[in-house]
């Protein structure tokens, strides 16, 4: 095991202060010790330990994370929040009154207590946003490193496709596609928003793969015999990925947004579907007389998507070393 | 510790082999000759220096013999490389990737960049056992203390966890080291080790490097352009010049006795101790473009004894003593002038 190197050469020359050459690894080791004794703190610190770090000391973080968990507690289980179904014990004679003790936010078009609606309506506003988001972060992580990976022709198919689709405007192509099958539920919702707006998130991975690509870590990974799929996931991935996760982020609040324009534009989802956006498309032609139609679910709208907007941020900020 | 390349066509094959290497780039429609016609040998514990200035084409080379060039714009056109005479050259990928790393290996100049920053140590240097050996988790990762520890990294067990940034220069060197050293490589290719790190660190990891190679028994090709750090380790130096071996001899007779004029002007710019105060002699000019070699020697628009034959015929390597040759039409005088 040992080996012939005459001990650690010209003293002052190792990297650690020590008394004398001789001693330079146990100081080392005490020195190690003592990290480990305060907490580790220092020594863990990857991107993502200092990601975290920088995170938890920002309110903004804890702000939209409070706000999200509440609603997807909501979304899981409503009734946590409402004994009542969606469309039950409606009564006609009692429509569209405002919000009082029975009615915490009042009742709508057909008397249906509004609170109900608005916590059931939870559920698919979050579900079609985080798995549009999912389904294109799919797409991107792995299109977008194969593109970047390899290059050439596949690159260039991939690429002109991403154009192609990049310049589809959002609300005309899904009233188009929307109107063409006018039965669809959340699911086909999924769909055509994943099929509008996969692009975003896989041109920044492709272009953060092409920039890792030709890292030395890469070519030395290559050196000592690594395959190119191993090179992807251990080498490339970790080192492309955090922009990415910003931007899925950001885009969940997105997806919310452009969800909700097309159930308020009467293309989307359909009664007796419920979602935020729905309401407020019920809402749009009494809510001068009536406002707390619009308000409410206006107001969960808001804070979500605006939560996520949030958290991206706030992980764009913890991410990105040069904003700190 | 002389190897006399004469005698080579012995039985038992040299352990690395290079056989008029030809690599070219294509560059713009342009044809650059990177490499043109580098041949060299290397035993076993045997250290051979690649000396040569940026662009000589060194590193192009030993990117060619670890078969690591990018393909589309280089290309190699002709020569061979043989580990214990097979030819590696035309192997189909997968043959040659499990030879990386674990009969050939090669460490880079800049250990910060060479590092995955976002691994820690410890996954990197596991990884050569569980990509090359399939080890468990647990055994990869006392191979990965032993590792450290071999390498002189104080309380390794400790450092597995940490990342690259979280090692000093030296350190990460020392770590770069033990993952190219990991599975015991016949044949280690060091481009430029030391270039990045302060002079008192170059030596710590030279003599580490030698120290470990003669435990192992490996052949080291050094690559450098500092001729200092040539001088204490190795055993023979070619000297490359436009991508082509200007001269070749055991390193102290190639310091003692230069036959070609290059060797000789490299020599002359090398401050010295024992001539204090006298003025260092650079050579004149810049290494020519390797997109338009001239026709004759390479070397000939800078070199100070250039006559018309050097001009129009480009001068064969031939031998001037034992082990030694040199690719000048003069090789000889030159070679027989004491310098000084």
């Amino acid at each position: 095991m040992t080996i012939k190197e005459p001990d650690a050469g010209p003293p002052g020359a190792e990297p650690e202060p020590g008394p004398g050459p001789g001693d330079a690894t146990g100081a080392a080791g005490t020195s190690a010790a003592a990290v480990a004794a305060a907490g580790g703190e220092i020594g863990r610190a990857s991107l993502w330990h200092d990601a975290w770090r920088d995170l938890r000391r920002r309110w903004v973080f804890w702000g939209s994370a409070a706000i999200l968990a509440v609603v997807a507690v909501m979304a899981a289980l409503p009734r946590l929040f409402t004994a009542k179904d969606v469309n039950q014990g409606c009564d006609p004679n009692a429509a569209k009154l405002g919000p009082s003790g029975d009615h915490w936010f009042g009742t709508d078009l057909a008397g249906c207590d509004y609170y109900a609606h608005v916590v059931h309506g939870a559920r698919p506003t979050l579900l079609i946003g985080v798995a549009v988001t999912l389904f294109a972060l799919a797409i991107a992580l792995v299109f977008g490193l194969l593109a970047g990976y390899y290059g050439g022709l596949l690159d260039a198919l991939i690429a002109r496709l991403t154009d192609v689709f990049f310049g589809l405007p959002f609300v005309l192509g899904a009233t188009v596609i929307l109107v063409a099958f006018p039965s669809h539920g959340v699911w086909a919702m999924t769909l055509v928003l994943v099929l509008l707006g996969w692009t975003t998130m896989i041109r920044i991975m492709r272009g953060q793969v092409i920039a890792v690509r030709d890292a030395d870590y890469v070519q030395a990974a290559r050196l000592l015999g690594a395959s190119d799929g191993r090179i992807m996931a251990r080498h490339i991935l970790p080192n492309a990925i955090a922009p990415v996760i910003v931007v899925a982020t950001l885009n969940v609040g997105n997806v919310i947004v452009g969800e909700a324009t097309l159930d308020f534009l009467g293309v989307g989802l359909q009664y007796p579907e419920v979602s935020w956006g729905l309401q407020l498309n019920q809402a749009k032609d009494s809510f001068i007389d009536h406002p707390h139609l619009l308000v409410f679910p206006a107001v969960f709208l808001s804070a979500t998507v605006l939560s996520f907007l949030m958290l991206g941020d706030a992980a764009r900020d913890a991410l990105d070393p040069k904003l700190r | 510790m002389l190897t006399d390349v004469k005698d080579d066509p012995a039985p038992p094959p040299p352990l690395l082999r290079v056989d008029d290497l030809h690599v070219r780039f294509r560059v713009r429609g342009r044809d650059v000759h990177a490499v043109n016609g580098l041949s060299y040998t290397l035993d076993e514990g045997e250290t051979l220096a690649i000396l040569g200035e940026s662009g000589s084409g060194k590193s192009v080379a030993a990117q060619a013999v670890m078969g690591i060039l990018d393909v589309p714009p280089a290309r190699v056109e002709r020569g061979s490389v043989r580990l214990r005479g097979e030819e590696l050259l035309g192997l189909p990928e997968r043959r040659r990737r499990a030879y990386r790393g674990d009969r050939i290996s090669m460490i880079f100049q800049d250990a910060l960049t060479a590092l995955n920053p976002v691994l820690t140590v410890g996954d990197q240097l596991r990884e050569m056992y569980r990509v090359h050996r399939g080890l468990g988790r647990r055994e990869a990762r006392d191979r990965a203390v032993e590792l450290m520890e071999r390498v002189r990294i104080p309380s390794a067990a400790k450092r597995l966890g940490d990342y690259p940034h979280q090692f000093s220069g030296g350190m990460r060197q020392r770590i770069m080291i033990a993952m190219a050293l990991a599975l015991e490589p016949d044949v280690l290719i060091a481009d430029e080790p030391t270039t990045a790190l302060d002079v008192t660190v170059q030596a710590q990891i030279m003599r580490l490097l030698a120290g470990l190679q003669d435990e192992l028994r490996m052949g080291m090709v050094l690559i450098t352009h500092d001729l200092g750090v040539v001088a204490g380790v190795a055993d023979r130096i070619v000297v490359m010049y436009a991508g082509t071996v200007a001269e070749q001899a055991p390193a102290r007779e190639l310091y003692a006795r230069p036959a070609h004029p290059y060797t000789r002007g490299l020599l002359a710019s090398v401050p010295r101790l024992d001539r204090r105060g006298a003025p260092l002699v650079p050579i004149k000019g810049t290494p020519p473009n390797p997109a338009v070699l001239p026709p004759g020697c390479p070397f000939q628009p800078r070199c100070p004894r250039a006559e018309a034959v050097c001009a129009a015929e480009k001068p064969p390597l031939t031998a001037v003593a034992p082990g030694h040759d040199a690719a000048c039409h003069f090789a000889e005088e030159v070679h027989r002038a004491r310098p000084e």
